[in-house]
């Protein structure tokens, strides 16, 4: 069923992309390299072939809507998914493959050298113990510490990741905290392992604007200070804007688009990136309707063939429905997977 | 032209223990609020968890009773809930809330709930009945085969266009919104969000639009109040509000909107967690977090005023209502 993909961008040993010298950069930089990523239910897919590249140090943002793959996609990578789900393909750190890795390798590397922080911090913790100790055991599983060293090293990441009163707050439980206070908590955990890659799946979702204004300047201002690499997940266009350097969309199980954030959201490539952007209504200049994406997410045990936004899209024709269409150049470091972006114009660079 | 709303001084205190073994603390949910709203408009309220904005919405449509003030409805004093005059009165305010699948009952169909309004009220025979089902789906976008479907066998988008056809299924002049698009994907929230505004120009309905997301709410309303702590801190012109607040909790709340696209505005990240309403701070309860705040807000409650453009702001540095730090 999977069609043209030949033309998928990276395919180890076949690069068939002309490079460009930001190319050969990234590729001695990239921390995390995600190959045909895919994720079955029961037989039904959930990634349907995901490709995605982080590098050290870079903030990559990973938008969609709710059910597209955007979660699946990192617990996947971190060996995180229960054991019904099928899981093939490529996830390659340095290039060793996570996916193969052992279950000792990988408890070592998760919360160590990738940590990832999820929406809903409260059940993340454990509501019986102390959010201190919570802290300090992570920190004696990845830096091996523990008693008055590991107490003090907690008491540094509560005041690095701004927790007012530190050291009192550290004998504290989850309930006793509000929801930012908490997230501060799991990012103080995710800090333990000294992470070179933090993953946060809608670590913002549940908060109150203002509070999402704090979380999102720690996160920015922790990855200045560590040099982390960040994968913001969010379904929130502006909050990725904000924050990410590097965008990926994703639909129905598949990345569709992935740009710089400048030139995603001045020329978005593929049709479902445009209707997003003109769904979501401005803070400034005038009013203008909504230009709302017609129907629905299509279900994924019954997903259209070829295109999967097909149904949805203005441009569709016959031929989107013939195979699945690959990531293809649509500007400089820009892939888009539609039939249409080789007859359109080059970006402006 | 008398208002079709209005909410003149306001207040809803509950009685809340803190822990197990705490007294009771009153919580003054919602504090002194004024409000106005025309037929055919729509008010946004916005503001951040547990500012009292729900809360609002019961007040408005007369489910609760306020401690202090009066709620008005076409003119006339609010009738007691679940008194005869105020259930025939219910026809003509309805509820949308964010939640459509705990909005609805899961064991019956969606052309059946959408006919429960009609039913209670009793409007029309079962003929009349089943002919004005049909044309409510079609109002709201669902086809007819819709109709026949149990609520989890509809989309999230759809199942909050079958709430909205069950709210207008008695041609309400007014419809409380409480957080109606929240839920929804940003592909289905302009869906629904069109609707919305296609429907009050259809119908002339009034709309108190209840939601946390700033953007949505500047789409759709033509008056916007930002609630602080049970407050109204300011009030007015949705363009003046959004492209200027003037109150400091407002510049903070719009600032902390990241737009894609738009270039960075300087953010206000305010100190602090959110406030708890159980034990609200003296003066301007905005004080502690307040960038700008001087010595006579930790004592005085500052009152709304009327600006020169029109909007109201409560705020001691408010231009035009600036005095001297003590
Ligand atoms: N029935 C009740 N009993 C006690 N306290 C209540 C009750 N209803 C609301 N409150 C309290 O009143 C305050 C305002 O609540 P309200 O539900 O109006 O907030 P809101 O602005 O709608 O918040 P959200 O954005 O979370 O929906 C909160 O502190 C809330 O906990
Ligand atoms: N544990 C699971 N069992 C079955 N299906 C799952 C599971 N986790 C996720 N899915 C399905 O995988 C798809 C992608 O989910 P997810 O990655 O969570 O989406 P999102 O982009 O909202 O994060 C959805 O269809 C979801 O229902
Ligand atoms: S491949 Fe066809 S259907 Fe898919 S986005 Fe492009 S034009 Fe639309
Ligand atoms: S009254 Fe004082 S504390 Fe309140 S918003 Fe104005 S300046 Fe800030
Ligand atoms: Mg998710
Ligand atoms: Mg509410």
């Amino acid at each position: 069923m999977e069609g043209g993909s030949v033309l998928r961008h990276g395919l180890p040993g076949e690069q068939l992309l002309p490079l460009t010298s930001a190319d050969a950069v990234s590729m001695a930089d990239t921390l995390v390299s995600i190959r045909d990523l895919r994720v079955a239910f029961g037989g039904v897919p959930a990634l349907r072939g995901v490709d995605l590249d982080v590098r050290r140090g870079e903030a990559v943002g990973l938008v969609g809507e709710s059910g597209c793959g955007k979660s699946v996609t990192w617990l996947a990578a971190l060996g995180l998914l229960p054991a019904k789900a099928a899981v093939a393909g490529q996830v390659l750190l340095d290039g060793q493959d996570l996916l193969g890795a052992s279950p000792a390798t990988l408890d070592r590397i998760r919360g160590g050298r990738i940590a990832m922080i999820f929406q809903d911090p409260a059940s993340a913790l454990n509501p019986v113990h102390r959010v201190g100790r919570q802290v300090e055991e992570a920190l004696r599983l990845h830096r091996g510490m523990a008693g008055p060293a590991a107490r003090a090293e907690a008491r540094r990441l509560f005041d690095l990741v701004g927790i007012p009163d530190a050291g009192r707050r550290l004998d504290t439980y989850p309930h006793e905290m509000s929801g930012g206070q908490n997230q501060r908590v799991m990012i103080a955990m995710a800090l333990a392992g000294q992470p070179e890659l933090l993953v946060a799946d809608e670590p913002t979702t549940a908060l109150d604007a203002t509070i999402q204004a704090q979380i999102l300047d720690l996160l920015r201002r922790l990855q200045a200070e560590t040099g982390m690499a960040l994968v913001l997940i969010s379904h929130d266009l502006g909050v990725v804007a904000d924050m990410c350097s590097r965008v990926g969309v994703m639909y129905a199980g598949r990345v569709v688009e992935q740009a710089p954030a400048g030139a995603l959201f001045t020329h978005p490539a593929h049709p479902y990136t445009v209707g997003l952007l003109g769904a979501l209504p401005d803070m400034v200049g005038p009013r203008r309707r909504l230009s709302a994406i017609p129907g629905g997410v299509p279900e994924p045990w019954n997903l259209p063939p070829g295109c999967a936004f097909a149904p949805r899209c203005d441009h569709a024709s016959p031929a989107c429905a013939a195979a699945v269409p690959a990531l293809q150049p649509a500007g400089d470091r820009h892939l888009a997977a539609c039939i249409r972006v080789n007859a359109r114009a080059p970006e402006p660079a | 032209m008398t208002d079709l709303l209005e909410l003149a001084g306001v207040s809803r205190v509950y009685a809340s223990r803190r822990g197990l073994i705490g007294r009771a603390v009153a919580v003054r949910a919602v504090d002194d609020v004024s409000l106005r709203l025309a037929a055919g408009r729509t008010l946004g309220i916005v503001g951040e968890s547990g500012c009292g904005k729900s809360t609002t919405g019961r007040l408005a449509l007369g489910l609760e009773r306020p401690d202090q003030g009066i709620v008005r409805f076409e003119g006339e004093p609010m009738p007691a809930p679940g008194s005869p005059v105020w259930r025939r009165l219910r026809a003509r305010m309805q509820l949308v809330y964010q939640d459509p699948l705990g909005a609805m009952d899961r064991r019956l169909t969606i052309a059946t709930q959408i006919e429960e309004p009609l039913v209670i009220h009793d409007i029309g025979n079962a003929a009349e009945r089943r002919d004005r089902v049909a044309a409510l789906l079609r109002d709201v976008g669902l086809r007819p085969d819709h109709a026949a479907r149990h609520p989890h066998e509809l989309s999230g988008g759809q199942r909050q266009r079958a709430v909205l056809a069950r709210a207008l299924a008695t041609d309400p002049a007014l419809l409380v919104c409480d957080e109606p698009v929240s839920a929804l994907d940003v592909s289905i929230q302009a869906q629904v969000v069109n609707m919305l505004t296609d429907l009050q120009q259809a119908r002339g309905i009034a709309m108190l639009f209840i939601s946390h997301d700033l953007k949505v709410v500047r789409q759709v309303s033509h008056e916007v109040a930002v609630m602080y702590l049970g407050r109204t801190v300011e009030q007015g012109d949705p363009e003046a509000i959004f492209a200027d607040p003037v109150h400091p909790y407002s510049r903070a709340l719009v600032s902390a909107i990241p737009v894609p696209g738009a270039r960075r505005r300087e953010r206000i990240v305010l100190t602090g967690d959110p406030p708890n309403p159980a034990d609200r701070p003296k003066g301007c309860a905005f004080h502690p977090r307040c960038p700008v705040a001087v010595a006579a807000c930790r004592v005085e409650t500052p009152a709304l005023q009327t600006l020169p453009d029109g909007r109201e702001v409560a705020c001691h540095l408010a231009p035009g209502t600036i005095r001297k730090a003590a």
